[in-house]
């Protein structure tokens, strides 16, 4: 029986205790209060407010942790309530909060005023990590949470937030020692081993390719998806992999998203918290759905759409990816987010991405090349489809990587380093300056009617094109946007009638 | 559909041409009309064609069609259906001969087209109704189409093509046999180059289908050649010195746009606007693969 208390007989005794907790709601954060309310009666331990199955089962955990951590469980009516009631809450982030405000009934002299806890207890009360500590840390700080304990292993990724003294523990034991003021946590710090980036390979590497080079760097300055064809071994992924270094560091506002995310999926350890440089994820295509836009059957987690966000998407061997995949994608590329559906509420996540796909030009993959190529007709069609189906709306350049000659790749001609394209890439997205951070690929199309500044024999080109070529309002814009880089990166302020001409090239309805 | 007919050597849209074979056949299914007396040139090719001979195919037999010439093939994929088709899209007629029963289709993709030939001209097969499309009775069918043509123009076909046999039936009947050359590093131009390095007429035009069939111009409407393009090159002085410069490095094969740039020394950048440019003025087509080849 802890001091200061005494067991009222028979007389309705009601305690209230209150701990801070934190869930989240797509990438935000959002504090939850834990209240636990201690009655007479037959002991019960019952978790209410909107709580889903892990949360549930938060009392098989909750109630062996504290016993095993050496407190005793109250033999009465527990009732604890996560609020606010309306929000839908999962996972298991919020058992040290329940475990202590459950302790925090019994024991007035547990001191909690400014802390917030995050955290799962295993059943012998030892604290286990949890994903989403980032984001929840920074929305705590921001409510004036002054210390927060979080899982050991979470404590660096928490002190990325700043504003708030991160302390982390163990177990729930040493987690009310020092409550108790009978034993220190460790101080969180901000992780001096983070991993460090892997050097992005350089464009110099690359022999030749000329005509892909100049589409990526396109691509990069003007935020555009693109599409790569070429026969196997042609040098496709070896290109798509240089791509990161074609672009600018993020602005430090729009770096500090991309942990957060990486922090719900539990990834932060993949990638330095605190680097500037754009995320580049190149998922596999046997990844599943819910692995590659988000979702999932216990956690509401982001996809690596959502990891790419700021950053690239690589999609190697596109056509290899499910139609379903694909499709996945349309809404993403169109929102540059994702919504998951729940059972109770759907997640919202940031996936602001540039699409490089790389595909073989058929199945047999020399379609073009000198092997030549062995498809049926139907396969051919078939294979186009996949493609031009769910995404081809999105894709702003088409280019096609043939394979280099054995001589070209080891000739001794210098290839431009990644460093001078990255320059201009540099100079154009700022030549279009504040207001496009998507780049000229979001524009809408009177956004880019206004933006392009047609001269007249441009604009005679355009109107020809549209009847020759019979192209589409979408694929009239996208060339009017694809030209309206390659002018930013001319440094011209109108679209010439070069700058269309080279649009028109590298046009989707040249894919076969 | 109407039903097929049975003709014989008796009758009167006997083509006599085919009695100049051997063995001619008994007689021919046939569908559609066929008029006996129409100059006939047969257009034949590989089944895997290249898009550049699909376009060549395509046009050669544009050209005859508009002029009155009947364009007969094997209505296979690749070069044969594009001869056909260039035939039809002129308004011209054409003669497939199948290699199966004349109410099968083979193949079955071309159900469209089979049905654009018996409106405009004709099919027509030896085999009974109801024969499958056996390897084994195609070098017999190319017999008939040898024999019915006044000559045989061999647009693109491997060592091994079937189109190789036809040229060979042609030869020994006497008719004129004309090979469209390709780069010596196409697979698929590696019969027709062949053909040429053992003296058949290479065709580089229609101009040299009617130096070595001379009648095929007379019987054509008065001055209807002579208003064709001319060979390569013709007209190109409506483009800009850099686009001229361009097409005059690109040849017929196809080519890759680093291609063209290594060449001439330019740019990417350069290269993708002055191709773009040259498409739009319907010089250049870009084929899938990635590939562009001129048009002119
Ligand atoms: N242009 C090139 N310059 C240098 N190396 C090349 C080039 N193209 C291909 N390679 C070499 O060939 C390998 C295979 O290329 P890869 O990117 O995997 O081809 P793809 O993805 O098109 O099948 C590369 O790892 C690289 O070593
Ligand atoms: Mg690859």
């Amino acid at each position: 029986m802890p001091p200061g208390r005494t067991r009222a007989g028979d007389t309705l005794v009601c305690v209230i205790a209150c701990a801070i907790s934190c869930a989240t709601r797509g990438l935000a954060g959002v504090p939850v209060t834990v209240e636990a309310d201690i009655a007479n009666g037959l002991p019960a331990f019952t978790i209410v407010g909107l709580t889903d199955r892990a949360i549930q089962e938060a009392r098989e955990r909750v109630k062996p942790a504290i016993r095993n951590a050496g407190f005793k469980f109250p033999q009465r009516r527990v009732t604890v309530n996560l609020a606010p009631a309306e929000l839908p809450k999962e996972g298991t982030g919020s058992d040290l909060a329940i475990a202590i405000a459950v302790l925090r009934a019994e024991d007035p002299s547990l001191r909690l005023d400014g802390l917030a806890f995050l955290g799962e207890l295993a059943l012998d009360g030892s604290v286990r990590p949890v994903t989403g500590v980032l984001p929840m840390a920074r929305c705590l700080a921001a409510a004036g949470i002054t210390r927060l304990i979080v899982p050991v292993e979470n404590a660096p990724e928490a002190a990325l937030a700043d504003g708030v003294e991160v302390l982390g523990a163990t177990s729930l034991q040493a987690c009310v020692e020092y409550l108790r003021g009978d034993g220190p946590l460790v101080a969180g710090v901000r992780d001096g081993s983070a991993p460090s980036l892997a050097p992005e390979p350089d464009l110099a590497a690359v022999r030749g390719q000329g005509q892909a080079k100049r589409a990526l760097e396109i691509a990069a300055a003007g935020g555009h998806n693109i599409l790569m064809s070429g026969p196997p071994g042609a040098g496709k992924t070896m290109l798509a992999r240089t791509f990161p270094s074609l672009l600018p560091d993020l602005r430090s506002d729009a770096a500090l998203e991309v942990p957060a995310i990486y922090s719900l999926r539990g990834t932060l350890r993949e990638r330095p918290p605190t680097t500037l440089r754009p995320p580049f994820r190149a998922p596999h295509h046997s990844i599943s759905r819910a692995g590659l836009v988000g979702g999932g059957t216990d956690l509401a987690q982001p996809g690596e759409i959502s990891l790419a966000h700021m950053g690239v998407l690589f999609l190697d061997e596109l056509c290899e990816f499910s139609r379903q995949h694909l499709e996945a994608l349309r809404q993403p590329l169109e929102e540059h987010s994702v919504t998951v559906a729940r059972a109770r509420a759907a997640v919202t996540y940031p996936a602001d991405f540039m699409l490089i796909g790389a595909s073989n030009p058929c199945p047999c993959g020399h379609l073009g090349d000198a092997q030549g190529c062995t498809c049926e007709p139907r396969q051919l069609s078939a294979y186009g489809n996949k493609i031009s189906g769910p995404i081809k709306d999105r894709i702003d350049l088409v280019v096609s990587v043939p394979r280099q000659e054995y001589r070209d790749i080891f000739d001794g001609t210098d290839e431009e380093p990644s460093a001078a394209v990255r320059d201009r890439v540099e100079a154009a997205r700022q030549r279009r300056g504040e207001g496009a951070e998507h780049g000229n690929a979001a524009l809408t199309g009177r956004e880019i009617l206004a933006a392009a500044r047609a001269t007249a024999p441009a604009r005679r080109l355009l109107a020809l094109s549209g009847e020759r070529l019979h192209l589409s309002a979408r694929g009239f814009f996208r060339i009017l946007r694809v030209a309206r880089t390659i002018s930013d990166l001319a440094g011209d302020d109108r679209v010439g009638e070069d700058a269309l001409a080279e649009a028109l090239h590298y046009r989707i309805e040249m894919a076969g | 559909m109407t039903q097929p007919r049975w003709i014989d050597p008796a009758s009167p849209e006997w083509p006599a041409r085919l009695m100049h074979l051997e063995s001619p056949p008994r007689g021919l299914w046939q569908l559609g009309t066929i008029v006996p007396t129409t100059p006939c040139v047969a257009i034949v090719g590989s089944r895997r064609a290249t898009f550049a001979g699909v376009e060549i195919a395509t046009s050669v037999a544009r050209e005859l069609g508009s002029a009155g010439i009947q364009v007969v093939s094997g209505m296979a994929l690749g070069i044969d259906a594009a001869a056909h088709t260039g035939a039809l899209d002129a308004g011209g007629s054409t003669i497939a001969v199948l290699g199966c029963g004349i109410d099968v289709c083979y193949p079955p993709r071309h159900a469209g087209l089979r049905a654009r030939i018996v409106v405009s001209g004709s099919v027509i097969s030896e085999e009974p109704a109801g024969t499958p499309p056996f390897k084994y009775h195609f070098p017999k069918r190319n017999r008939i189409i040898a024999a019915l043509a006044q000559a045989v123009v061999v647009v693109e076909a491997t060592e091994r093509s079937g189109a190789l046999s036809t040229a060979r039936w042609a030869a020994d009947l006497g008719r004129e046999v004309l090979a469209v050359p390709g780069s010596i590093r196409s697979r698929q131009s590696s019969g027709t180059n062949l053909l040429i390095r053992d003296g058949v007429r290479p065709f580089l035009g229609i101009a040299d289908l009617l130096e070595a069939v001379p009648e095929l111009r007379s019987a054509a409407p008065e001055g209807v050649f002579d208003t064709l393009p001319g060979g390569p090159g013709a007209g190109l002085e409506r483009f800009s010195p850099p686009l001229r410069e361009i097409l005059a490095r690109m040849g017929t094969e196809p080519v890759h746009p680093d291609q063209v740039g290594s060449a001439l020394g330019l740019s990417p950048s350069l290269v993708a606007s002055r191709l773009g440019a040259l498409e739009l003025a319907g010089a250049v087509m870009s084929l899938p693969g990635g590939l562009v080849a001129r048009t002119v």
